[in-house]
Formats: C-alpha cells, sequence, structure tokens
C-alpha cells in the first residue's frame, strides 16, 4: 500500500486525498477477493474485529443502497456559533412532544360524552363530566408516571413555540432569510403557525373548565368572519355552539395525527433545503460567502446534539415533574354556563387574547348585517396581517432594498439598523398584546382602576413600538461606530500608586486570548489511532506528541 | 500506507487537538456525567418498580437524561478535534446548459405531447374543477348541519318555568333582593344558549327602558348570560355596584339598565328576557329572547 505516496504528492490536500483512495481501495480489494459482503473476512484486518463490522455493515448496506455518495453529509460543517442551537430546541421539543404525545392517547379518551368520576381522585368523586376530562384526571393520578408525561407534554409544548420565536428572531435580525433561504422561511413560518394551532387544539382536550372558555371564544371568533363566519363555525362544532359533542374527537385527529404529520414533513422540508443550502455563518477569519466554517457532522455534531436532545429531554422532563402546569382538576370539569376568574390561555396565545381585551367595542351594522369588529379584528384580521407579512418579509426586503444577491454570510444586527429597529418594534407591539392579556390580573395587583390599566395599554401599543424602534436604530448607530467592539479585549488593570496616581495596562495575556482562530481546512479522514497503539514503534510516536487525537481513545 | 496504520491527518496538526485545555480533566467530567447518569437511570427503574411518587419518578428520568447528554455533549465540544474546518459551498443554481436542457425537458416536451391536445387539457380542466367543488359539497354537507335560523332562537318559549341547572322551577320568593342564580327553560337544564342569569333587585332602582315595564316582575330581571363580545358566561356579579363582570375581557355591564355595557369590548347589552309569575308564584317567560343571542355574527 506504500504505493499511494506518490498520490499524496501531487493531490492539493494529500492526505485527505491518501485516506480517500485508501478507502476506495479497501473496498475493491475486498470485492476482489470474492469475500461476500457480510461475511467475516481473513487476513490481518479480522483482528480489528470492531472496526471491520461496522466497515463489513456498510459495506454490507453501501452494496445495496450506494450510501458511500452521503459522504459530504457525514462532512458536512454546522457553526458553532450558540445562536445555531435555538431551532435545535425546537426540534428536540418537538421529539418529546411525540414521545409523551403518543404515551398520553395510550389513556387519554377523546370523547365528551358525560360520565359519573368514580376515579382515585376523591374531590371530583361523583361529579357528572366529559369522559375526556375524566380520562385526563385518571391520567393525572392512576396513571403511574402519567401526571409527569403530561405535565412534560405541556410544558414541551410551551418550549416548542418558544424556541420557533426565538429562532425565528435569529433569522430575522441576522438576515438568514435572505436569497436563497425565502423558502425556508415560509416554511418556519408554517411551522409556528401550526406549533401554536396544535397547541391550542391540545390544551383544549382535556375539557376543562379553562380549557372549554378557549373554544368557545374561538367559536365566537370564526363567528365573527363576514359572510362565511356562521357556516365556518357550524361546520367545524357541528352545530351551534357547543355542537352536538363531535369537536372533541375531532380536535383529537387532527391534534395527534394530521397536524404533528405536517409538521414532521415540513420539519423534513426544513431540514432538507438547510443541508441543500448549507448553513450561513457570520462573518469571520477564512469565513467567506464559498464556504462553511464549523465542526463536521460525525463526530462532533452528531455526539453534541444527542447530547443536546438529551439535556433538553432532561430539562422538559424536570420541569414536568416539579412544576404544576394546567391543574385541572382544580378548574373543574367544563360546564357551558361556568367560568372562572382570571382565565388566562397558554402563553403564546396571549398575544390575541391580549388583542381582544385592547380592541374598543366597534360592531359594524348595516346594510342588514352585522360585523362584529371588535373581534374580527384582534381575532382574524390582526394575526391574519401579522402571517401575511412574516411571510411577505424577504420579499418586502429585497424591493425595498433592492438586494437581490446571494447571502451566505450573516448579518450583525447592527450592521442593518433599519431592519433591527423594525424587528424591535414588532417585538414591542406583540409584547404589549401579550401583557395585556393579563390587565384584571395587572389592575388588581398594582390596585389600579381596569379602565387606567386599559388604556395605558392601548397607548402604550401605539407608542412602544415606535419608542423602541427609534431607539434600537439609534443604538445600532452608535455600536457601529465603535469600531471593533464584540471582539474581545484583555482585562485593563488599574492601579493607583502610593502617591494617589492612577495608571493603566492590559492585563497579561491568559491562555487562550492571543489564540488567533486557525484558518479553516477540509475536514481530513484519519485512520483510527488505536491501530498505532501496540505497535512497539508508534509507542514513542505517541508519546512524542501531546496531541489530542492520540489520547482521546487512548 | 504502512501496514502499521497511520494517520491521515497529521498528529501534530492543532486542528485535532481536542478543545479542552486538558483532555484528562475533561473525559474525567465526561465519565462522571456518564456515570451519574447511569445512576439516575437505575433509580427511575427502581422507583418505577416501587411506584414512588411523581416527582422522583420525573426526576430521576430528568436526571438520567440530562447526565446522559451533559456528558455526550461534553465529548463532543471538548474532546474532539477542534477545527476550524470548511466545507465548500457550491453554488446550487446549475449552469445556463444543463438548466435550459431540464426547463426544455419539461415546457418543451410536454408541449409536445400534451399541449397539442389542447380539447383534451380543457376537458381535464373542467373535470378537476368540478372534482374539486363537487368533492367540497359533501364534506362541507356532512360537518355540521346549515345554521338556518338557529342562530335566532333559544329553547325559551312562551311561557317556559326558569329552573336551576338541576331542573328544580324558582318561585317569586327564592331569591333575596341582590340574589342571582343561573337559570334555564324547563327541558332544557344546562344548555349553553339559553343559560339565563336571574336577578333580584330593589324594584324602585331599575331604569326600565319604554316596551320593558312588565318585563322584570318583582324586581326580577332575567338578562342572557352570553357575554356578546366572545360568548364567555358572564359570571360575576358585583352587588354593590349592581354591575356584571364577564371575566374573559372584562366587559361590564349594567344589571340595573337593561344590562347596557359600561366598559370593555362588549358592543351591545345582553339581551334581556320578559319574565312574568304564574298563578302558582313559579316565574316563566312571556316570550323568548327578541334578539339573538351572544356574539355578533354576518346574519344577526
Ligand atoms: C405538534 C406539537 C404538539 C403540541 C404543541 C401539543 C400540545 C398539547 C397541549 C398543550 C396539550 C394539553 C396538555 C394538558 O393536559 O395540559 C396536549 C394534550 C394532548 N396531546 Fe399534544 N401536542 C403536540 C403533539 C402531540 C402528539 C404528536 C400527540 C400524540 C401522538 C399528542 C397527544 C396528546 C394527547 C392524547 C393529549 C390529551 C391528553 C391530556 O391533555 O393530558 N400531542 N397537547
Ligand atoms: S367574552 Fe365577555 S368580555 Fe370578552
Amino acid at each position: 500500500m506504500s504505493s499511494e505516496t506518490p498520490v499524496e504528492d501531487s493531490s492539493p490536500n494529500p492526505r485527505v486525498e491518501a485516506a480517500r483512495s485508501s478507502m476506495t481501495r479497501r473496498r475493491e480489494g475486498r470485492l476482489a477477493a470474492g469475500g461476500l459482503p457480510g461475511m467475516p473476512r481473513r487476513g490481518a484486518r479480522s483482528k480489528r474485529s470492531n472496526q471491520s463490522i461496522m466497515d463489513q455493515a456498510l459495506g454490507w448496506v453501501d452494496d445495496r443502497l450506494g450510501v458511500s455518495s452521503g459522504r459530504s453529509l457525514v462532512d458536512k460543517i454546522f457553526p458553532d456559533h450558540w445562536s445555531f442551537m435555538l431551532g435545535e430546541i425546537a426540534l428536540y421539543s418537538f421529539v418529546v412532544l411525540v414521545a409523551t404525545g403518543i404515551f398520553l392517547s395510550l389513556y387519554f379518551d377523546p370523547s365528551s360524552a358525560n360520565v359519573v368520576y368514580h376515579g382515585v381522585y376523591k374531590p371530583l368523586r361523583g361529579q357528572t363530566m366529559g369522559v375526556n376530562y375524566a380520562s385526563t384526571i385518571n391520567i393525572s393520578f392512576a396513571v403511574r408516571f402519567g401526571l409527569v408525561m403530561r405535565q412534560t407534554h405541556h410544558w414541551a409544548a410551551d418550549v416548542f413555540v418558544g424556541a420557533i420565536a426565538i429562532h425565528m428572531c435569529r433569522i430575522f435580525f441576522t438576515g438568514a432569510f435572505r436569497k436563497p433561504r425565502e423558502l425556508n422561511w415560509a416554511v418556519g413560518v408554517t411551522l409556528l403557525i401550526l406549533a401554536i394551532v396544535n397547541g391550542f387544539i391540545g390544551y383544549s382536550l382535556p375539557g376543562d373548565l379553562i380549557s372549554g372558555t378557549g373554544l368557545r371564544i374561538m367559536y365566537s371568533i370564526m363567528l365573527s368572519i363576514p359572510v362565511i363566519g356562521t357556516y365556518l363555525a357550524f361546520f367545524v362544532f357541528g352545530g351551534r355552539y357547543p355542537g352536538n359533542g363531535v369537536i372533541i374527537p375531532r380536535l383529537f385527529i387532527l391534534h395527534v395525527f394530521v397536524v404533528p404529520l405536517i409538521i414532521a414533513a415540513l420539519i423534513g422540508a426544513h431540514l432538507y433545503f438547510l443541508v441543500r443550502q448549507k448553513h450561513t455563518q457570520f462573518p469571520g477569519k477564512g469565513r467567506r460567502e464559498d464556504n462553511v466554517v464549523g465542526s463536521p457532522m460525525w463526530p462532533n455534531f452528531m455526539f453534541k446534539t444527542m447530547g443536546f436532545q438529551l439535556m433538553v429531554t432532561g430539562v422538559l422532563l424536570a420541569l414536568g415533574a416539579f412544576f404544576e402546569i394546567n391543574p385541572i382538576w382544580k378548574f373543574g370539569p367544563y360546564l357551558p354556563y361556568k367560568v372562572s376568574y382570571a382565565v388566562q390561555p397558554d402563553w403564546y396565545m396571549g398575544w390575541l387574547d391580549g388583542a381582544l381585551r385592547l380592541m374598543p367595542s366597534w360592531e359594524f351594522v348595516g346594510f342588514g348585517h352585522t360585523i362584529p369588529l371588535e373581534i374580527t379584528i384582534p381575532g382574524v384580521i390582526m394575526p391574519g396581517l401579522t402571517f401575511a407579512l412574516f411571510y411577505a418579509w424577504p420579499f418586502l426586503e429585497a424591493r425595498f432594498t433592492g438586494d437581490h444577491a446571494m447571502h451566505h454570510l450573516l448579518d450583525r444586527p447592527r450592521d442593518r439598523p433599519l431592519r433591527t429597529a423594525v424587528g424591535g418594534g414588532a417585538l414591542a407591539f406583540y409584547f404589549v398584546l401579550f401583557a395585556a392579556s393579563s390587565t384584571d390580573v395587572t389592575a388588581n395587583f398594582l390596585h389600579l382602576s381596569l379602565n387606567l390599566v386599559l388604556w395605558s395599554f392601548r397607548i402604550l401599543l401605539i407608542v412602544l413600538p415606535f419608542v423602541v424602534g427609534f431607539v434600537t436604530y439609534q443604538v445600532c448607530l452608535e455600536l457601529m461606530k465603535v469600531p471593533d467592539s464584540g471582539k474581545r479585549h484583555r482585562a485593563m488593570i488599574v492601579e493607583r500608586s502610593a502617591e494617589g496616581e492612577y495608571h493603566g495596562y492590559s492585563a497579561e495575556a491568559r491562555p487562550g486570548d492571543g489564540a488567533e482562530e486557525l484558518e479553516p481546512e477540509e475536514v481530513p479522514t484519519y485512520l483510527p489511532v488505536d491501530e498505532l497503539v501496540g505497535v512497539g514503534a508508534a509507542n514513542e510516536e505517541t508519546e512524542a506528541t501531546s496531541k489530542g487525537v492520540r489520547q482521546a481513545p487512548r | 500506507m504502512k501496514e502499521t496504520g497511520q494517520l491521515v491527518a497529521d498528529p501534530d496538526d492543532p486542528r485535532l487537538e481536542p478543545y479542552a485545555r486538558n483532555p484528562e480533566a475533561a473525559e474525567r467530567v465526561v465519565a462522571a456525567s456518564f456515570i451519574v447518569g447511569i445512576l439516575c437511570l437505575a433509580a427511575f427503574g427502581a422507583a418505577y418498580w416501587q411506584a414512588a411518587s411523581e416527582p422522583y419518578l420525573g426526576g430521576f428520568m430528568a436526571g438520567g437524561m440530562f447526565a446522559l447528554g451533559f456528558g455526550f455533549t461534553a465529548w463532543g465540544k471538548y474532546l474532539m478535534p477542534r477545527g476550524p474546518f470548511e466545507e465548500a459551498r457550491h453554488s446550487l443554481a446549475r449552469p445556463e446548459p444543463e438548466r435550459a436542457a431540464f426547463q426544455a425537458a419539461i415546457v418543451d416536451r410536454g408541449a409536445v405531447a400534451i399541449g397539442r391536445r389542447p380539447f383534451l387539457v380543457k376537458l381535464l380542466g373542467v373535470a378537476g374543477g368540478i372534482a374539486g367543488v363537487v368533492m367540497m359539497f359533501p364534506l362541507l354537507r356532512s360537518l355540521g348541519p346549515l345554521p338556518k335560523h338557529s342562530m335566532f332562537t333559544t329553547g325559551w318559549k312562551r311561557g317556559s318555568r326558569l329552573v336551576t341547572a338541576r331542573g328544580r322551577p324558582i318561585k317569586a320568593d327564592d331569591l333575596e333582593v341582590g340574589g342571582i342564580i343561573t337559570v334555564f327553560p324547563e327541558g332544557h337544564e344546562g344548555s349553553a344558549q339559553d343559560q339565563t342569569l336571574l336577578i333580584r333587585v330593589a324594584d324602585s332602582a331599575i331604569t326600565t327602558r319604554p316596551g320593558r315595564e312588565t318585563w322584570g316582575p318583582a324586581g326580577y330581571l332575567a338578562y342572557s348570560k352570553i357575554c356578546t363580545h366572545a360568548g364567555c358566561p358572564v359570571g360575576l356579579y358585583e352587588e354593590e355596584t349592581e354591575q356584571l363582570l364577564c371575566p374573559c375581557h372584562q366587559s361590564l355591564f349594567n344589571v340595573l339598565d337593561a344590562a347596557t355595557p359600561v366598559f370593555g369590548p362588549a358592543p351591545r347589552p345582553l339581551p334581556q328576557l320578559p319574565l312574568m309569575i304564574d298563578r302558582d308564584g313559579y316565574i316563566r317567560s312571556q316570550s323568548g329572547y327578541l334578539v339573538p343571542v351572544g356574539p355578533g355574527f354576518w346574519e344577526r
């Protein structure tokens, strides 16, 4: 095999080339030797049994599917910046949602027929309630590990939507949505909508007092759509509210099958686009429009990300184990004529609830028709416009700036002050709406009149976005003037002499301080070090170097 | 390549150095995490078997997952080649000839094979359109009944007796002044659209609207309990202000003055149910509601 040496000399990256050709050679050799794939091979290689099993397995699959062409996927580079992790949180919460959701659906009974409860939870014994409510109570008290699973499912839903929203902020503020990624941005917006929708449907399922109230409001929002509203509401609910008992089964199949399936398919598309287009990256040493710098998929990223999946799972389970969420047994079963004080939906519905509260009572009546604008505007038009704007943003921005070029390097938010200001203003707008969903609690807590609180929020809703936008813009301009802000500086040490004089100097370089980032290089193929260890001659070499790759698999 | 094996990457390549400054220590941390994870998972098994309480089950499982994950991530982050590595990014758009060939394959081939049969194409279009429309029919029609007149009616009829959710009829002396109770027309107990609030106030305090002089006998007023905003039950009665509060978005209705909204997003008063007291002292409705109850809708 030493015949490969000349190859090394002529190839631009000899080590990589050598490894590549040696891999092909090994495979060819195997086939030439007539060994059946999947059968143990004789000779020197059979000593390294671990390896040869993996080798054989890969060879077996490659013979049938040609997986070796997926090498570029194995070498796929993932940027190391932390902000690329936000989408992963969303993905892993979804995995947890599916896992816990399957557990729940083993016990949950999606029927709103009435039963008298005789289960283990004493305070509710003898009460009439929906079968869905009774089975959720059952999951919470009678199924071992059921309560943790239920609460983890709920927490995971909250984290899922939150992670998507923050992930989206990262994409927005760094301009990652620009050409060629507009389509993936649209997929992302769709995922956000579906996550919110499925979350709402999910917490409508258990049939407790609060979820029933939420459904009642949703019915009224459908009703408020001009022309088709009444029909839509009747078709969805199977009749006039509360319908004829079909809504819970319908929501159930949407919740556990239809919507998750669409979400899973879209996540697939999202990741497929990502692999096709490769990651964006922040500008930096050796980072250009025509490369991606970071860690390779295998093994670095795989280890980090699988570990991260487990950590996200652990955190969500801990939330589910120790922090009560949606304690439906305290709310009681839903009865259409009962209501509880201070009803608040899950956080991601808060902006809609707040909008319903802030909207003045402007019902339009005329031409023999009624349009309840006090619902249509906050419940239909506002969210509709919101998502329409989200979808349109990449195209709006391109048209506005005239920038139709490809972009793989990210913006620093400060370098695009206008976009950053618009984003900041929008966040302020939705934050005020969200905060307004607690007008009653706020008024009680601060001992203010509800009227004052309401009007403060209304004014804030209009004013705050502009204030935040303006301030953001100015801060961006200021930051742009600072030449290398954001880079790591050495600590300044200020000393006072005995005479009271001050003078400063920068601290000694700490290890790593001065370490310039290396020029990136293509992911090398390297053969395992364990082949070296144990060979007398090589041992010397091992000790001669203190480099990690030889130590790591020690 | 030597038979002893050889690193294809140079072992002195700084790119292959682990991130950690002290790989031994990092390895110990990873090992410790894995051990903690293993112990936690084992503890979960034991706790499950022993039917320990939920926080123990969840806590052990959470600890196990987190510790394993932490070890995994730390291994990947600190004990693996540090890079930075790069991969090239090529333009996704294909070179012009390839693109043209692809477009030609779809458009031109299609034009030849399909475009020269315009009549069939038209028929196909009609078929698709018809199928689309027709298939909506059963789908929509079977999902729910048509609204017809149902939004304008309730279970309240002329002479319906007022009963509680459990079906007990209400007599004229059942409520004190200041009392409030949710009532339904007899035979529709618990019904969502018929829910009505019966409130007794001091007779003299009522502002009577013209045409409603006989609607509130003996200080009894009855209003639909469905908020005219988004339909929540208007559940809270503040006796001293004589106001009804909807807890959903804080609409306030003035009980004494025909339940007109005095605050919040509700656009209309709660519809009032005309009452009468029969010979046996039971409270009954003079008629059904004269206007549709609940939130607004297009046909209203
Ligand atoms: C797409 C993401 C999903 C979201 C955002 C979501 C959200 C929720 C929420 C908030 C609840 C209410 C939980 C509570 O009682 O407090 C719920 C209930 C439920 N979910 Fe999901 N879920 C998702 C996916 C799934 C999947 C994939 C399944 C099953 C395969 C599932 C099965 C269930 C079941 C059976 C319930 C009712 C039982 C109960 O409420 O305890 N979910 N969901
Ligand atoms: S439903 Fe009553 S105020 Fe909104």
